[in-house]
């Protein structure tokens, strides 16, 4: 066991974020929400750093990395506030050539479908499959959302679509475990923006960051953060070791969950299928709450000029508010983490979608 | 970052396992928590099964008689005892943990061979003499003072939250040598053997009726100069080297036993009527379980996180911290859920140690967890440390 960051690993985390420096400085990003949320340019500098092509296996033009590196990626892109249908764009990447994709779950009556000027084509999640709906197809009303740097349009009935495949559970896992590495990234960038104005800001003669009422504030959200990257993390290795698309098909070594050693080998066990389930939920929750609350805790440590357009708080609690309600609610994760642990393993860790 | 356990991390797993199963049937049941002499038998004598299978000092280096394993299989170690319901440290905790890792660092060979291999047998019970009641979270302003006369130091003064000294052999000991000098610079480490002339030890009543907690009055105590660890005035620095031992795995047995008590829950639950139902069937029960899951189970990672730095670099990464500050308030939301399931019979202490059907440990629980957030640094000292050492936050002074 050796759970913490390869050389390869700290090294790819530095190149996105010497990546977003450079190309999504927050004055960009903020100019985005003036074309849908997708600068075209930018997006394939995106692809072409090989962002959404992760998790393509090297010999299909891929990068050829596992869902751990596809995590820390995703994590520095919503430190950044980068913008755009990032989850669904790297999911589409294994199947179809567009280079913005939408991704979403089906709902049962009118869909609230995200970044409607940009996008190429839409993936649908059902019960009965991965769906790709032509971006010509949609018939988009406007709506206002609350992220600037989200925008969405109501569509009254989502066109059933072009099936890519047959119901793949792993699918939702996936769009699940990269919310949740975006949000992780939301809590930290808020914590920055926080921890940096409360040693510059001076009041009753002290930096505020003096105050231990302010202080305390900033190390809450730091634990937050810290806790929940570790469960993302977590949850990364476990997708990699039960069903890495990048490593080999048997990636050998053995697990050990709670009295029950598991020898690695190339099918999914019902145990390394909980194991999964438990993981991703359990991120999932801490990532998203860690991004409220540090997005919130950002906002009252800046003071009023936190409740300002002008100060840059709000884009992360706003970008968390967009990121939440997506691939099931707290509940329903907090819901198939209750099952798995009950006397019911398994049977009720309902699938999502 | 890989999970994954190698052959032979699984190996040294199996082979405790193993040893386990073999010894744990023949221990009994556990004296009462009142039973201060069966207590430490109980406690010393699984040191000594732990010494005679080569597992006693499993954090001490290999020169002093344990294993030297990592600290991945210090992980395991811990985590195999704990589920599979081996005895906790108990009073063997100071010496295993804090004192004897201090005397490796710091004592002298004659002090060493003294006291180590009496530590790993569990021929020595520790304690430590650190807090006073006006020197809590500001430790370095303790004020028990020790004036050399001769080949001795004459101790007076007062120590408080002595967990076991009632029952321990040796106290590590921090006195004033220097009034005049700044604080952390006027203080020594001393070995204090408990029954020399002068210490009257008196047990402290928890809130939770418990009473391993002491205050120790020393009335011009004799100490040898010759139980000097490290130089005169040097002791503060020696207190602290200590952490340089940490690895990560101070709160693995603590974490695990947690863990266990919310599979218990999940019973509890079940077995509660509420509504014509049962209290898993209520959704906002069931889903702080699983919450509650979510936040446990993100804190073993941490940990495994912290352990395997403290592997790559020999110091922990710093999430020990933040690792305290939340699990403490995580454990006491799960105390507060199993009152909310309990409704009035969450007035009911159980007998002993509880019947997990009732519920009558987790009432206990509730008291307990208050503590956690208070020993071992407040959660306060905790955000402190946090916000000035990690986030480079202005110090207050």
């Amino acid at each position: 066991m050796d759970f913490e960051l390869s050389e390869d690993q700290v090294a790819l985390c530095d190149g996105i974020r010497d990546l977003c420096q450079g190309r999504f400085d927050i004055d960009t990003v903020r100019g985005l929400a003036d074309c849908g949320g997708v600068d075209r340019q930018l997006w394939s500098e995106l692809a072409d750093t090989g962002v959404f092509s992760l998790v393509v296996p090297e010999d299909e033009g891929g990068v050829g990395l596992g869902w751990a590196e596809a995590g820390l990626v995703f994590e520095q892109l919503g430190r950044a506030l980068v913008p755009g249908p990032l989850v669904g764009t790297l999911l589409a990447a294994e199947v179809i050539d567009d280079a913005v994709v939408g991704f979403m779950e089906r709902p049962y009556g009118p869909a609230l479908v995200e970044y409607p000027e940009v996008i190429d084509a839409l993936l649908v999640l059902d019960r009965n499959g991965v769906w790709r709906v032509d971006a010509s197809e949609l018939s988009v009303e406007a709506a206002q959302s609350v992220d600037p740097l989200t925008p969405v349009g109501r569509v009254d009935l989502l066109p059933q679509g072009e099936q890519l495949m047959d119901f793949c559970y792993g699918w939702a896992n996936r769009a699940v475990f990269l919310n949740s590495a975006l949000q992780v990234g939301l809590a930290t960038g808020a914590r920055e923006l926080a921890v940096a104005y409360a040693q510059e800001r001076q009041q009753f003669g002290k930096p505020i960051g003096q105050f231990q009422a302010i202080k305390h504030k900033c190390a809450d959200m730091y634990s937050r953060e810290e806790v929940a990257r570790a469960a993302l993390y977590y949850a990364g290795c476990v997708m990699d070791v039960t069903h890495g698309p990048g490593l080999p098909a048997d990636p050998g070594g053995y697990l050990y969950f709670e009295g029950c050693t598991i020898e690695l080998g190339d099918t999914l066990g019902d145990r390394e299928h909980q194991e999964l389930v438990r993981a991703v939920s359990g991120a999932r929750i801490l990532a998203a709450e860690a991004a409220d609350h540090n997005g919130k805790d950002c906002v009252q440590v800046h003071g009023g000029m936190g409740f300002t357009w002008e100060i840059d708080a709000h884009l992360y609690l706003k970008r968390a508010w967009a990121l939440t309600p997506q691939f099931g609610s707290l509940d329903r994760h907090a819901d198939r983490i209750a099952n798995l642990v009950g006397a019911d393993p398994l049977g009720h860790a309902a699938p999502l979608g | 970052m890989d999970i994954r356990f190698s052959a032979e991390e699984i190996a040294f797993r199996d082979e405790l396992r193993g040893w386990l199963k073999e010894v744990l049937p023949t221990l009994g049941d556990p004296p009462d928590s009142d039973d201060w002499t069966a207590r430490r038998k109980w406690d010393t004598g699984w040191q000594r099964m732990l010494y005679d299978a080569g597992y006693a000092g499993i954090n001490w280096p290999s020169e002093f008689g344990a294993r030297g394993s990592t600290p991945t299989e210090h992980l395991i170690f811990l985590e195999e005892t704990t589920r599979m319901g081996a005895p906790y440290v108990g009073m063997n905790f100071v010496g295993q943990l804090h004192a004897g890792p201090t005397l490796i660092l710091e004592a002298t060979p004659e002090q060493r061979a003294r006291h180590l291999p009496a530590m790993l047998k569990g021929e020595e019970v520790w304690c430590q003499g650190f807090s006073e009641p006006n020197a809590g979270s500001d430790l370095a302003s303790l004020s028990t003072r020790a004036i050399r006369d001769g080949d001795h130091y004459v101790v007076t003064g007062q120590k408080i939250w002595t967990s076991f000294g009632h029952v321990a052999d040796y106290c590590e000991l921090l006195v004033r040598t220097d009034q005049e000098a700044p604080k952390h610079r006027g203080i020594t480490w001393l070995i204090c053997p408990m029954d020399l002339p002068g210490i009257e030890v008196r047990p402290i009543t928890t809130v939770a009726g418990s009473s391993e907690f002491c205050e120790v009055f020393f009335d011009e105590v004799r100490i040898p100069v010759e139980n000097r660890v490290g130089d005169e005035n040097d002791g503060w620095r020696v207190a602290m080297v200590t952490f340089s031992f940490e690895r990560g795995t101070a709160f693995i047995s603590e974490l695990l036993g947690t863990m266990n008590q919310l599979a218990e829950m999940v019973d509890i639950a079940r077995n509660t009527s509420r509504n014509g139902s049962s209290a898993w069937d209520d959704d906002e029960i069931r889903r702080e379980i699983g919450r509650l899951q979510a936040e446990y189970d993100a804190l073993w990672a941490l940990t495994k996180r912290v352990v395997s730095q403290a592997q790559r670099t020999g110091m922990p990464g710093p999430g020990g911290s933040v690792f305290k500050l939340y699990y403490a308030d995580v454990k006491k939301r799960m105390a507060d859920l199993a009152h909310r399931m309990l409704e009035r019979e969450a007035l009911v202490l159980a007998e002993g140690s509880g019947d997990e059907q009732t519920g009558g440990d987790m009432v206990a629980s509730r008291l307990y967890v208050l503590s956690l957030s208070i020993a071992a640094g407040t959660s306060e000292i905790q955000r402190n440390i946090i916000g000035e050492r990690i986030l480079g936050l202005p110090k207050e002074r």
